[in-house]
């Protein structure tokens, strides 16, 4: 390991591994850096921006000293406008749009925006306060991000919002998803709360179909929102898949911010099957938990990996050595069940296939062996089908369809977040969750209006 | 290599940056370590009767994250007894015997006390004194700086009393808290000044301290208001130097002063007639060294215009500034988008549209792109696009050519007046 890792990486202190990586600006740098902002009319950067909020104008208001005003600006537009400010690809959305980058440099958008959020955070502000009440019930499943913005939009129309949350606690991928040093668990429970003042109420460790019935909830809520993401990794489909050893990478990350780091990475060989934002985010926890080695092994190349240029170069900071075109066929076990190896095939690409990605064929009679303590697997996330089943929805391979109000094939029902999220429909960022959060409270309220006035 | 030597009414120094009157020049230990890093004169921290000073003295304005736009004092003239002054002098000028050494004098308004005051300080060797008529805190309050700087029967009464003693040349500073300058520099040219310096500092209260209410500054609660001076007030002192080079009853040299902070502020005054400057905030801000730029910066501009001699700037662009009945009606400009520079941000088109004249249009062109476009015939050519767009070079204010000759509204009316039958004037 390179002598700038070692700084990076503590074997003995892991919990600071997990801290937050960026520094945050200082008063001094963020005031500075909010009078660079030119206070573009009509500005390309809140075009950028998939919850369309008023940047320059929350950053005028950190110039001018009103953190408040400017925590309320970015909130009002994204619930989870905090967190966003932390996990938003700002390049590629409104740090890219910035005109800035025609004359000199683009304006640091995504630390402004964490600046004055970190500020509503630290003074306990309380930014908004609920509708008056419309007397109509609204019950979301999950409180992830697009649960919690519909719910926060809702109740700020006047609706009675109740959330039901299968998980210990409030929050979907910004509390269990989301690696800590990216993204602290108290940004995300920050905005569980400013969500709950508002009376919306959660119901954790409560899962639909369990401990409450799809049927129940729509004979006693108007509407019914279905916000619950996706679910678990997908089997590989390969042999050894069941050794101890072997890891489906959301759960993986979801333990290092639930539970007492472990020790048991410290000087293991780990690999990770993937090379999206989540097998990133596995091989990088990997590295802080203290891991000798770690490769990410992808079937096709960096030109068609998922993951964001910025977590790429990341991982590569953090010693992470990539494999393409390697397809794991076997994970080999020693004689206590433990995996001790994996077994791969070199690969070559193909023609393109159906979304456009040159498709990965094996070359044969190139098998390896690479020994490893540990097998992330990150390819991908199945659906909640059944929870789909149960209110009876029309969906394809487990994505709900619905129509451009967001409305499923259930009048009553509609559907946002990873729920509704397809092959091809653009990316699945918390940001644009948070967006369709919204555009469901929207709908509902038209729904709900023009009922009212035909009744 | 441009001859930067400067003579002011004959007090000559190697280069026209002179320190103004005020807290850097202090002190010997000041003005010897000021010379030592190139400035050509200093006039000295303000001499005259024992006063007490205040804590808490100085506050400055910041704008935008700038520090020291503005900056505000409510300290006195010198607190130090007048022999150590004459002595550092002296001691100052013996190690310096080419840079100006000025004294600046504050007394009573009494013949006797200039007399005595004039005396003094002429026999340590200075090469001339500057009155200070233009103080506009503490000093005011018992007759003296802007007090007598403000009528003008008083500063030609005391500048011809100095003038009665003196021996080296006399500048009159005055205060710019006064309706017309022109009204007090005659009076000081009418006692016999052979300089006027201007601008003093300007009455101002930096701010009010939002949590405690206290004014900035403040003394133990209380405040008082204080001189301006610093980048902010260039513009005023700019116009009064201007108004004076161009006055035909003001014809001695004259100091400009008043927010000058690098070379081009220098040049801006000396060509509307200032026949060197002075300088004060910019030291303030950053120390005696930022003189090394403004000499070499004046020199490389004016090897670059291939000007020998600085002294032939000296009011160049005095005869350019007049009054605006002089303006010519029929000159016309307009802006004008570079849409290959421009980088859609907007603004201009915001202050035209919320501000101005409404003649900045929002457009898309054939695949979607956003572009801003001039309508010409509507615009009236203020600049104000111009002036908030961020980028160089993406608004050009063209020429259009007129249709008629250039008239002015005083040749306008003469013409009208020449003319009886009719009476056009819209305003009547």
């Amino acid at each position: 390991m390179a002598k700038s890792e070692m700084a990076r990486i503590s074997l003995t202190d892991l919990k600071r591994n997990f801290q937050e990586v960026e520094p945050g600006l200082t008063g001094r740098e963020a005031v500075e850096e909010a009078n660079r902002c030119l206070y573009c009319y009509d500005a390309p950067c809140i075009q950028a921006c998939p919850t369309g909020i008023d940047i320059p104008t929350f950053i005028k208001k950190i110039a001018s000293g009103n953190l408040k005003g400017s925590a309320t600006t970015i909130m009002s537009a994204n619930p989870v406008g905090a967190s966003c400010a932390r996990v938003c690809p700002t390049e590629e959305l409104c740090e890219g749009a910035c005109v800035l980058n025609h004359s000199t440099k683009p304006i640091m958008i995504g630390d402004l925006q964490r600046h004055a959020t970190n500020w509503a955070i630290q003074n306990e502000q309380v930014l908004f306060h609920k509708g008056a009440s419309n007397g109509r019930t609204v019950a979301i499943i999950g409180s992830g991000p697009a649960g919690l913005s519909a719910a926060r939009e809702l109740a700020l129309l006047g609706y009675k919002v109740t959330i039901f949350e299968a998980s210990d606690k409030a929050g979907g991928l910004n509390t269990y998803g989301i690696v800590s040093f990216r993204l602290p668990q108290q940004i995300s429970f920050w905005e569980v709360e400013q969500v709950k003042s508002l009376d919306v109420e959660i119901l954790t460790n409560t899962t639909v179909g369990k401990d409450i019935s799809a049927e129940e909830l729509q004979n006693s809520y108007d509407f019914i929102v279905l916000a619950a993401g996706m679910a678990h990794v997908p089997n590989l489909g390969i042999e050894g898949e069941e050794l101890d050893g072997v890891y489906d990478a959301i759960e993986f990350v979801k333990e290092t911010k639930t539970k007492q780091l472990t020790n048991e990475f410290v000087g293991k060989n780990v690999v990770v099957i993937g090379a999206g934002n989540t097998a990133i985010d596995g091989a990088t926890c990997s590295v802080r938990l203290g891991a000798e080695n770690v490769k990410i092994l992808y079937r096709r190349t960096q030109v068609e990996m998922s993951a964001y240029d910025f977590e790429y170069e990341f991982a590569k900071q953090d010693g992470v050595e990539f494999r393409w075109l390697t397809q794991p066929t076997k994970i080999i076990g020693d004689e206590n069940g433990r995996v001790k190896a994996i077994e791969c095939l070199k690969m070559e690409l193909g023609e393109p296939n159906e979304d456009g990605r040159r498709r990965p064929a094996p070359v044969n009679g190139t098998e390896f062996m690479i020994p490893v303590d540990a097998v992330i697997k990150a390819i991908g996330q199945t659906r909640h089908q059944s929870l789909i089943d149960q209110f009876n929805l029309e969906q394809i391979n487990g994505v709900v369809q619905i129509s451009e109000t967001y409305q499923t094939s259930d009048p009553n029902v509609y559907a946002c977040g990873d729920v509704v999220f397809g092959k091809g429909k653009g990316e699945a960022m918390v940001v644009t969750a948070a967006q369709q959060g919204k555009n469901v409270a929207y709908a509902i309220h038209h729904q709900y209006e023009k009922n009212s006035v035909t009744a | 290599m441009a001859d930067l030597s400067t003579n002011v009414a004959g007090i000559k120094s190697p280069n026209p940056f002179w320190l103004a009157s005020a807290p850097p020049t202090n002190s010997g230990y000041q003005v010897q370590r000021a010379f030592e890093a190139g400035w050509g004169g200093a006039v000295w921290k303000t001499l005259g009767d024992p006063i007490l000073n205040v804590t808490s003295r100085f506050a400055a304005v910041s704008f935008n994250g700038q520090r020291v736009a503005g900056f505000n004092n409510i300290e006195l003239i010198t607190d130090r007894p007048l022999e150590v002054n004459l002595k550092e002098i002296y001691e100052t000028k013996k190690k310096f015997p080419n840079h100006a050494v000025v004294a600046s004098l504050m007394v009573e308004p009494k013949q006797e006390k200039w007399h005595e005051i004039v005396k003094r300080v002429e026999e340590v060797g200075v090469d001339g004194l500057e009155l200070n008529f233009g103080c506009p805190h503490g000093m005011a309050e018992r007759g003296m700086g802007s007090a007598s700087g403000q009528v003008p029967e008083l500063v030609e009464k005391q500048t011809y009393w100095v003038k009665e003693a003196a021996q080296t040349p006399v500048i009159v500073k005055l205060t710019p808290n006064i309706t017309d300058i022109t009204s007090t520099a005659e009076a000081a040219v009418r006692g016999g000044a052979d300089a006027v310096s201007m601008i003093n500092t300007i009455n101002s209260l930096a701010g009010v301290d939002l949590d405690s209410w206290n004014t900035i500054p403040h003394v133990g609660g209380k405040g008082a208001h204080g001189g301006y001076c610093g980048p902010a007030v260039k513009p005023i002192a700019l116009n009064m130097v201007a108004d004076c080079a161009r006055h035909p009853n003001i014809n001695v040299p004259i100091s400009g002063i008043g927010g000058i902070s690098d070379w081009k502020n220098a040049v801006e005054f000396m060509l509307m007639g200032a026949s060197g400057v002075q300088v004060c905030t910019a030291a303030m801000h950053h120390g005696f060294r930022i003189v090394e730029d403004m000499i070499e910066g004046l020199n490389n501009y004016l090897d670059g215009k291939g000007i020998a001699s600085l002294s032939e700037i000296i009011g160049a662009a005095v005869p350019k500034y007049s009054e605006w009945g002089n303006l010519d009606l029929n000159y016309k400009i307009v802006a004008k988008i570079n849409n290959d520079v421009c980088i859609n941000c907007n603004k201009c088109h915001i202050a035209c549209e919320d501000t101005s004249h409404q003649c900045i249009d929002m457009l898309k062109d054939g695949s979607g792109n956003s572009y801003l476009e001039v309508r010409e015939e509507d615009c009236v050519g203020c600049n104000l696009c111009s002036i908030v767009c961020p980028v160089d070079g993406a608004i050009d204010m063209i020429e259009i050519e007129s249709e008629h000759p250039p008239m002015s509204w005083n040749e306008r009316q003469a013409a009208f007046t020449s003319n009886q039958s009719y009476n056009p004037d819209p305003v009547k």
